[in-house]
């Protein structure tokens, strides 16, 4: 099993009721999974749980086997680092890095870095006349796709996007979800992918749909 | 409309008080630095105009006895009925007060009551007297009978009273040590050498001696002040420029909601005056309370060092802090003018977030124009002259050395960019890379400041090194003695010279050559010069040539003023006109000096006499001498004087002047690092959305607040690395150009490379401390904050 979640609650400081009750949850290597739900119903929180950005109140995550809770901020970076791919809705990006940079940026960090790969990557997504551009310089899709390739560079067992074609226009939102939808399944990783378009969803082999904190 | 808008622009420093205090208090420290060095200088000026007014001897000639004796009240008689109208004087010490009288009925306006407001003439002159004073002075006086009048305005440990007080009080029956002349004076009066042979008229001295001996040290605090204002105004412009930056989204918000841009930059204006205003009356109380510590220092400083007496208390002048109001809402004026004009500029959308390239395009207009300050400030340093353009040229070489700082960075870090391997160390140069724009402003007042304490502490060590190693060769004699007159001086030759190894004359008249005026000095043929005195520069055989007579040596301010170098003559008396042979340094020294031979001076002035002698000798026999003195030739202690004595007395002075600068160094420095606290502070609010992505990446939080520290320490190391040559082209600035200008004595610069490293060992220790809490916060912040750049639209 890649990613099981067992009784996962989290309460926000000061909330009244948990954003996620005794959530529990399983995903095999090379599954998809979309997950929908209505706005501050807890998604990203959730996606935030599974890589490891953030700690569960009670209950275990665990990625290969492994329970998240105990690691520390340290054990819990390691794991940023190798196994989770994160993709963002927005602000992806290292302003300070050309887009080359960033691409490469997180397969140096896990010392799995292969610039044929971030080559091939580049030209698969688009990006390929702009490698020495900064984040700024591009258009928000092209930003998205540098966010994509960036996860998938150093090839992360499971990969997590939080409504990575939210701020895109509908057909530059197919084109950036067919993408990364195939680029995934040549890694064979598992995806959970965060989306309110119906749409993308049906699209997926599996879907939940969060509500009152439970998983539907 | 107006309303609405207030609330909004104020609603942000509420939401954010932090930067609002960061805002004020780099205005503040700016204004305080700047006004807290004005206060010394003007305090210290005041000191000396106040006793200007006393004396009169910066404003009218004098007439005094040639032998530099007095004047017996018969000739003043003479004088006064010959047509000459002037006015007597007597000085004279009573315990450690000065005691001045002067006879008020006589006195050209301005000098001593007539100057003092509500003098009363009759209580003045007649009955026991009145003595005017500050309080402190009158408080130390011997109890004398006359009537005490407490006078603010008088001169520092100066007592002002009538002659005929003054007479009775320093027993002088009589006999006047000055006499002033006043400007109008009848056509038909005899002249003086007829009237009175004796006496010798001087010119009036536009500065008195004192103040102009004190002017090297206060053209130094000058310097300091000017220095302590670019610092301040580069605080106070990163202060207003982050102020503007972090607004950017909310202007850009109200702009897009239909508020006009003009009633916008008019409110803003409005609020950074108040701002101002209120951050400069603090300034203004800060900078008074470092004057104040710092001031007893000074004036112990000035009078070890030259005599000068100077108040330790410091008066609140009203030029002074309305200078720092203005200084602060000028400053502020400045700072804001650019950052108001850029925000007319903005376009209504753009990302809110400064960016990278445009920055780094706007450093190439930089370098362009930091170089263009300094090869201006080459240009003035090798073909200017005059003292203006010697502060031009620091002005130019201090701006454009902070105006490169940024160029500079920005290009060493991306060479370390390109030279990285490590992607997290790539990072780190990029992302310290895009921070120099945000924080440049901090770092050039970082810059500065170091550039100050290098030039400053070189140029305040060369300066000790050097006169130390004067007094060294000056101050050969073991044994100093003054004789009364020429029967004690005689007295004194015959005491010791079976005690000694040598008795020196010090023969000296006062002249002029070529309308400067000079002292020509008579030496005697001994080892005592020949093996101590080192010359700047000098003709071969100087010293045998000096013994036959055949030239003079004459210091470096006759050499400069005068244009006296090697080989010129000198006309030491009339129909006596001898070469150069040597010039010789003699730091300190207003006037000219002239050295000759001791015969060629008994036959030009065969009728001054020596009463002074450096005595050589064992100078464990120096105390026992003493006593001899005393007791068989009845030189009084304060006649005599060592020579370890006045090493040791030039040497605490000198320490004085370390404590004042050292001061001052530091509180430059430590504004600084404060500087650099608030710019990373509220930099640190701005920058969440480049560490973010780098956090979520897996970089633990820890590791990134190390990493911040680590930068700051890169930042400050590199920008110490330029402050070293700056802060030594200041120093040779000072010493070399502004010194000569002002003095005509050229300082030598010596290095002290310890020095250097321990206040770069400072200034990294600044830096560090600044640095400390926006990177223990960042290691202590919750994962939902930075989750949170990732959730919201911003
Ligand atoms: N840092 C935080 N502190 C307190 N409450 C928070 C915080 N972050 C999120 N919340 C609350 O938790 C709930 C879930 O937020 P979350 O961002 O997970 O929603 P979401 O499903 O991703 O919504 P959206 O579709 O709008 O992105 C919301 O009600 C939100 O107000
Ligand atoms: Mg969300």
């Amino acid at each position: 099993m890649l990613l099981s979640l067992r009784d996962v609650t989290k309460t926000y400081p000061g909330a009244e009721v948990s954003v996620l009750q005794r959530i529990s949850l399983d995903l095999e290597s090379g599954e998809m999974l979309a997950l929908t739900g209505e706005s501050g119903s807890g998604k990203s929180t959730l996606l935030h749980l599974m890589g490891g950005l953030d700690t569960a109140d009670r209950g275990v995550v665990a990625l290969d086997g492994v329970d998240l809770t105990p690691l520390d901020d340290k054990g819990r970076a390691a794991l940023r680092r190798g196994t989770v791919g994160v993709v963002f809705q927005q602000f992806n990006l290292i302003p300070s890095l050309t887009v080359g940079a960033n691409i490469a940026f997180q397969a140096r960090l896990a010392g799995r870095h292969d610039p044929d790969r971030v080559q091939r990557l580049a030209q698969r997504l688009g990006l390929g006349d702009h490698l020495a551009k900064y984040p700024e310089q591009l258009s928000g899709g092209q930003q998205q796709r540098v966010a994509i390739a960036r996860t998938l560079a150093p090839q992360p067992r499971l990969v997590l996007a939080d409504e990575p074609t939210g701020n895109l226009d509908e057909a530059t939102a197919d084109t950036v979800f067919a993408l990364m939808c195939e680029l995934v399944a040549e890694t064979g990783a598992g995806l959970i992918l965060v989306t309110h378009s119906e749409r993308l969803a049906t699209r997926l082999g599996r879907r939940l749909h969060l509500r009152a904190g439970q998983l539907t | 409309m107006t309303g609405p808008i207030l609330v909004a622009l104020l609603g942000h420093w509420r939401r954010n008080p932090l930067q609002l205090f960061t805002l004020l208090a780099g205005l503040a420290l700016g204004t305080a630095l700047w006004s807290g060095v004005q206060a010394i200088n003007a305090e210290a000026r005041a000191s000396y105009d106040a006793a200007e007014a006393t004396l009169g001897e910066g404003l009218f000639p004098q007439i005094v006895a040639g032998d530099g004796g007095s004047i017996p009240l018969a000739t003043y008689v003479a004088l006064r009925r010959a047509g000459w109208n002037v006015s007597p004087v007597i000085e004279g010490n009573l315990g450690p007060v000065r005691v001045v009288g002067v006879d008020p009925l006589t006195a050209p306006k301005g000098i001593g009551p007539v100057a003092v407001e509500g003098a009363d003439l009759g209580a003045f002159l007649t009955g026991a007297g009145q003595i005017f004073a500050r309080e402190e002075v009158l408080a130390t006086l011997p109890d004398t009978g006359a009537a005490l009048v407490i006078t603010p305005a008088a001169a520092p440990n100066t007592a002002l009273m009538d002659i005929g007080l003054a007479d009775r009080l320093l027993g002088r029956q009589g006999r006047i040590d000055r006499l002033i002349v006043a400007q109008i004076q009848p056509s038909t009066r005899r002249p003086l050498a007829e009237v009175a042979p004796g006496l010798v008229q001087s010119a009036p001295q536009g500065d008195s001696n004192v103040a102009r001996l004190t002017e090297s040290f206060h053209l130094n605090l000058t310097a300091f002040g000017l220095l302590a204002f670019v610092v301040g105004l580069f605080i106070v412009h990163g202060a207003i420029g982050l102020a503007f930056e972090q607004r950017r989204p909310m202007v850009r918000t109200l702009r897009a909601l239909g508020v006009p841009l003009g009633r916008l930059i008019l409110l803003m204006a409005l609020e950074l005056a108040v701002l101002g205003l209120s951050a400069g009356l603090v300034g203004v109380a800060l900078g008074y309370v470092v004057a104040a510590a710092l001031l007893p220092d000074v004036a112990a400083t000035l009078g070890g060092l030259y005599g000068a007496d100077i108040s330790g208390e410091l008066t609140l002048r009203a030029s002074w802090w309305l200078s720092g109001l203005a200084i602060a809402l000028g400053g502020t004026g400045v700072a804001a003018a650019g950052s108001l004009l850029s925000l007319s500029r903005m376009p209504l959308l753009a990302s809110a977030q400064p960016r990278a390239w445009v920055m780094a395009r706007q450093g190439a207009g930089l370098a362009v124009l930091s170089l263009g300050l300094l090869v201006l400030s080459g240009g003035l340093a090798v073909w200017g002259h005059g003292l203006m353009v010697g502060f031009a040229m620091l002005g130019t070489l201090l701006v454009g050395g902070a105006l490169a700082l940024p160029p500079l960075l920005t290009l060493v870090l991306r060479l370390a960019e390109g030279r990285a391997r490590d992607p997290v160390a790539q990072w780190f140069w990029a992302d310290t890379r895009q921070q120099v724009p945000a924080l440049s402003l901090a770092l050039m007042a970082l810059l500065l400041a170091m550039t100050a304490n290098v030039g400053v502490s070189t140029m305040v060590s060369s300066f000790r090194l050097t006169f130390t190693g004067f007094l060294d060769q000056r101050l050969a004699s073991e044994l100093y003695v003054s004789a009364r007159d020429a029967e004690q001086a005689a007295a004194i030759v015959a005491v010791a010279e079976p005690r000694t190894n040598a008795v020196l004359p010090i023969l000296s008249v006062e002249a002029q050559v070529a309308g400067h005026p000079v002292e020509i000095y008579g030496a005697r043929d001994h080892a005592t010069y020949r093996d101590n005195w080192q010359l700047l520069r000098a003709a071969p055989g100087v010293w045998d040539a000096l013994a036959r007579g055949e030239g003079v040596l004459v210091n470096e301010q006759l050499y400069r003023r005068a244009g006296r170098d090697l080989g010129t003559a000198v006309r030491v008396a009339p129909g006596l006109d001898l070469p150069v042979l040597g010039i010789f340094g003699d730091y300190g020294n207003p006037v000219g000096q002239v050295i000759v031979n001791e015969a060629v001076f008994a036959r030009q002035f065969p009728d001054v006499r020596a009463l002074r002698f450096g005595l050589r000798l064992d100078p464990a026999a120096v105390d026992a001498l003493r006593q001899t003195l005393r007791d068989q030739a009845g030189v009084a202690d304060s006649a005599m004087v060592d020579q370890a004595a006045i090493k040791a007395l030039s040497l605490s002075v000198f320490d004085r002047t370390f404590t004042v600068t050292t001061a001052l160094n530091i509180l430059t420095l430590a504004v600084a690092g404060f500087a650099m606290l608030m710019s990373l502070l509220t930099l640190a609010a701005m920058r969440l959305p480049q560490v973010a992505p780098v956090w979520a990446l897996g970089l633990p939080r820890t590791r990134l607040a190390a990493l911040d520290l680590l930068r700051a320490v890169v930042l400050a190391a590199l920008t110490g690395a330029l402050a070293l040559p700056l802060g030594l082209g200041l120093a040779w600035a000072l010493l070399a150009v502004v010194n000569v200008e002002a003095f005509g004595w050229r300082l030598p610069l010596y290095l002290f490379p310890m020095e250097y490293l321990r206040l770069g060992a400072l200034a990294l220790l600044a830096a560090v401390l600044a640095a400390l809490w926006p990177a223990w916060r960042l290691s202590r912040m919750p994962p939902a904050q930075l989750l949170g750049v990732f959730r919201h639209e911003r």
